[in-house]
Parts: C-alpha cells; structure tokens; sequence
C-alpha cells in the first residue's frame, strides 16, 4: 500500500528513465530533445509531488483552511520550466541549422560527414 | 552607498548590458559596451576579494528580503578569488576581442557574440557568488545555454554539431543537479548552502541526502568535464571561435570546479563527503586516469586547439585530484590550479587565435616554420607551453609543487610520482607544436612575416606575462588560496 502510494514517485523514475534512454538511444537529432524534454518533466513532476503536503489545498489564504500545500517547489519549478524551454527552443533552432549545413539530422549520417582537420 | 550593492552589481551590469548589445547592433559600439562592463566586473571583483581577505566573508541579501528565505550572495575567500579570475579572464579577453571576431565571426553577426558573451559573464559570475543552491542552477544554466550559443558562431560548420553535443550533455548535467537540490531540500527544507551546512549533518544517514549528494556530484562533474564524463569538451573546444575558445577554456570547467568544491566541503562538510562516503578513492581514481588517457590522446591529436583542449582534461584531473587529497594543501593546490590554468589556456588559445587570424588553420601541418612568419605569436604559445608542462619560474610550476607536496604529505609517492610522469607527457605534445613551429622551413610561398595585429599580441602577451609573474612571484596567489582552503576546511572564519 505504502509503494502505491507512492505512485507519483514511481511515474518520476519512470519518465525519468525513458527520457534518458531516448537521449542516448535514439540518432534522430529531434527526438534526442523530445527525450531531454521528457527526462526534465520527470524532475518538474518530482518538485511538484514534494510541495504536496497531504491534505492542504492551494497555497492561497482562505477561511477555514488550515493546511497549506508548499508553495515554493512549484515557484521553483516554474523558473526551471522556463530554462527548460529555453534549452529546447536553442537545441531546436541548433537543430535547424545542423540540416542546413549537413542536410541530414541523423547522428550516423553526420559521423560518417565529418570533414579531416 | 553604491559600494554596498557591488556584491549584486557584479552580475546584474553584464546581465542588464546583454539586451543592450542587441540594441546597440554596431559591432563597434557593443564591444565598446561589453569591454566596459568586463572592466568595470574586474573591478569589483578586485575590490571584494580585498575586502574579503581582510574582512571576512560577505553577505548580500538580494531584493533586502534576509536570507535564509531570500537568495543570499555570499563571498567568502574562495569564490570572491573565483570571480576574480573570472573577471580578469573575461576582461582580457575583451581587449582581444573586435579583431578575433571580426576574422572568425563577421562584423554583422558581431553584437550577437557580445551578448552572449556578457550572458555568459553573468552567469559565470552568478554561480560563483550566490548563496542559493537553486540559484546557482539558474546561474549555471544562463552561462551554460550561452556558451552553446558561443559554440555555434564558429564558421566550422562542426561547431554546430558541437554546441548540440554539449547542449545534450550539459542539461543532462544541470538536470541532474537539479534533482540534488530537490532531494535536499526535501529532506532539509531549505535552499541557503550556509543554512544546508547547519542541517546536514544531522541528516547524515538520510536516505536522500546520500541520493542528493551522488546526483549532485555527477551533475557537477559533468558540467567540469571530469574524465570520463568530457566526451562534450573536445569539439567545443575545437570548433568554437577563438575568442569563445579562450574564454571557456579560462573560466566555465573552473566556476564548475568551485561549484563542486562548494557542495563537498562547504554544503555537505569534509566529515559527509570523504569519511562517511568516501569519495576520495574514486576521485582520485577519476583524476589520474583523466591525467594519462586524456595527454596520452593529446599527443596524437593533428588540430593544434583540440590537442590543448584534451590538455585541459587532464588539467582538470590535477584539480579534482588535489581535491581527493581532502587537506589544506591539497586544496590550496587545487584553487591555485584553477588560478594558473586559467592563465596558461588563456594564454595558449589567445596564441591559437593569433595563428588562425593569419593562416586561418590550427593544424600542426600549418604550424611550418611559424617561429620565422609569426616569432611573437610562437614566442606566446612557448610561453604557455612552458607553464603548462610546470617549468620553474612559470605559474604551472607552482601548483604542481604544492600538489605533489599536497600527495607527499599524505605518503601518497607513487600518486606524486604520476603528476610527474604525466607532466612529462606535456612536455611531448607541447614539444611536437615547438618542433614544427622552430625547426621546420615555412612553405616556400609563404615565407614571409606576417605577425598577428598588435591588439591580439598584447593581451595574449599580458597573459603569458601573467604565467612568468606568478610563477616568480607566487605570495599574493598562494596566500588567497591557501586562505580558501582554509575556508573551506573549515580552519578559518
């Protein structure tokens, strides 16, 4: 019962570990960053979890309410969704301009272009 | 009154000059803009490690709200010396700048690089100082998405494929870390490192807290490039301008250095990280190999500038490895390291910049005869070469003698014995460039002189000075180290 209820941790490491295997399986340039992508969600899903506290409701004075959910992992995760987006709008834009110049977004193919120093 | 918020102003005048630069559009103009806030940055980096140094550490409560709640910038004597050479770096290389670029980047595209340039000052400069572990990991990222940017503005169209390489490893690195701070502050409720300092140790046989430190020390060490986690480092280094190239060299393996140093000894405290996990072993382990695989490669490396940025690899590893030793000497050679590396791949990729903006080549081939077309610019790359290997009277010298003083000290002969032998590694490859660059004949066509403009001799010049300076004159350095050491340890205020 304790594991199950543990469940968003589960999907954390879940997540975690398949957007990495994406990262370091696939060749496809693209879908090395829809990897990365899945691999930071599982830590905004991480922080979000933590600042759960059983019971509480959002973070916002009410009457009546006693319990409050932590507020600062979410702020915090917010400020990492940003970098995240930003790490990806760049990985992308690199990505567009390796087919440019390559004409290929394949890691093989882009091995096997290498040019001799 | 303005000298109260320098701690803060450090940062927030590259941050707040970058959009800046995009306005301004002229390349002119920008670097006008970018050189200035370099110098006013090493200014103020100057002024507060004096303070530091004999006041004692320094608090900042960014915004007024107190610290532990707000984010705090804190210096104390390790990172107000890291941001000194930070800022030295960045302001060296600034002077050297608008000629580089123009041959290597194009004046069109120019306000671009000082942009990013002064992004990467700030976050660089924000990592050392700050306070707040989560912070840091914004600080980290600004720098680190910056620096791909850098990367990508070589005219090699392999530079691309190489900010790419590094964009993947490096966010693996900062999302790593970024699972560390989220385990600690889980376990501990707070993002202040001085404020974890007080709580850890309570928590020690936390199941977290053990996770948070592997997640924190892998991502950390991604980020510095320790063997065998530098796969990203080589074609950055290689591909990118060499401005870029110098720039980086000098400063983002290093701030990454101090961010480790901060999570080993000041976060989780000696006692956590080398008694109670010991990370000394392994550490150590890492270092030589990084020390022998990564000079062993680069002495069969053709591309000059790729062959020192597998140097700094195993440079690297004499950090991490004065780092294992976990005494004040150890760590004093560390941080003088970090100090001298700086100044010799300062020195040497300036020298490569300097070759590039006349042959538009760093392949050894090209290296011909290069003391007769470039005497000045081969005389630099000597220079560096020289207090790379540790010669005596160099700054190389002085902090491979404290770290082999550091292993004998602890009785650790064969380790003293391998800084040697891989220190004589140096000397080979540095040698094969002397060789091609003294004793071949320049190609026929091109026997001429033909020596770098004067606007990239004397800041590569000033460095390589810098290496004979501080190789002579070693107080003023070894005393700012040794006193962060002993900040570190915990054996000074």
């Amino acid at each position: 019962m304790e594991l199950l209820g543990l469940y968003n941790y589960w999907i954390v490491i879940f997540l975690m570990m398949s957007g990495f295997y994406i990262v370091i399986a696939r060749g496809n340039l693209v879908k090395k960053i829809v990897g990365l992508n899945i691999f930071q969600a599982s830590v905004f899903v991480f922080y979000i979890s933590m600042g759960k506290v059983s019971g509480g409701t959002a973070p916002i004075v009410a009457e009546g309410v006693e319990v409050y959910s932590n507020p600062l992992p979410h702020v915090l995760i917010l400020t990492a969704i940003v970098v995240g987006v930003a790490t990806t709008a760049l990985g992308l834009s690199l990505v567009v301009r390796i087919n440019e110049a390559y004409g290929t977004i394949e890691e093989d193919e882009l091995g096997i272009m290498g040019d001799d120093d | 009154m303005l000298a109260a918020h320098f701690p803060a102003l450090q940062v927030v005048l590259p941050l707040l000059m970058a959009p800046v630069c995009v306005l301004l559009r002229g390349a002119r103009l920008a670097w006008l803009a970018a050189l200035a806030v370099s110098w006013v940055a090493f200014a103020i980096a100057g002024l507060l490690l004096a303070e530091v140094l004999i006041g004692g550490p320094l608090s900042y409560a960014v915004g007024g709200w107190a610290p532990p709640w707000g984010i705090e910038i804190r210096l104390d004597a390790v990172n107000a010396f890291v941001a000194l050479i930070v800022a030295a770096i960045g302001a060296i290389v600034m002077l050297y700048a608008p000629k580089s670029v123009e041959r290597e980047i194009g004046n069109d595209r120019a306000y671009l690089f000082y942009t990013a340039y002064l992004l990467c000052l700030a976050g660089l400069l924000g990592v050392t100082i700050t306070g707040d572990a989560f912070n840091l990991f914004v600080f980290l990222e600004i720098s680190s998405l910056s620096s791909y940017i850098l990367i990508s503005l070589g005219r090699d169209r392999r530079a691309l494929y190489a900010a790419y390489q590094y964009l993947i490893l490096g966010t693996i690195g900062a999302t790593l870390y970024l699972i560390g701070v989220g385990l600690l502050y889980q376990a501990t409720g707070t993002l202040n490192l001085a404020d974890l300092a007080q709580r850890l140790p309570a928590l020690e046989d936390v199941r977290g807290v053990r996770v948070a430190f592997a997640f924190l020390t892998v991502g950390l060490s991604l980020k510095l490039a320790l063997f065998p986690l530098h796969l990203w480092l080589p074609n950055a280094y290689t591909y990118a301008p060499s401005v870029v190239t110098a720039f980086l060299a000098a400063t983002a393996t290093k701030v990454a250095v101090y961010a480790l140093l901060r999570f080993l000894f000041t976060v989780f405290g000696a006692e956590f990280s080398f008694t109670v996990l010991p990370m000394g072993p392994p550490l150590a382990v890492l270092a030589v190999l990084a020390m022998f695989t990564a000079s062993i490669v680069a002495i069969f490396q053709e591309n000059v500038k790729r062959m020192l940025a597998y140097s700094s690899i195993a440079q690297i590893g004499y950090m991490v490895l004065g780092i294992s030793l976990v005494t004040v000497e150890g760590l004093t050679a560390s941080i003088l390291h970090v100090f001298n590396h700086a100044l010799m791949k300062g020195a040497l990729f300036l020298a490569m910049g300097c070759v590039f903006y006349r042959i538009s080549s760093v392949h050894i081939d090209d290296f011909a005869g290069l003391a007769k077309r470039m005497p000045w610019t081969a005389a630099a790359f000597v220079g560096g070469g020289l207090s790379l290997i540790g010669v005596p009277l160099t700054a190389g010298f002085i902090s491979k003698w404290y770290l082999v003083l550091a292993a004998l000290e602890r009785n650790m002969w064969p380790v003293a014995a391998l800084i040697v032998i891989s220190s004589l590694l140096a000397v080979i490859y540095v040698w094969r460039v002397v060789e091609q660059a003294y004793f071949r004949p320049p190609p026929a066509d091109r026997d001429v002189r033909e020596e770098a403009p004067l606007s990239l001799l004397i800041p590569t010049w000033i460095l390589v000075a810098a290496n004979v300076y501080f190789g002579v004159d070693a107080g003023l350095t070894t005393s700012a180290a040794g006193q962060a050491a002993q900040t570190l340890l915990g054996s000074a205020p």
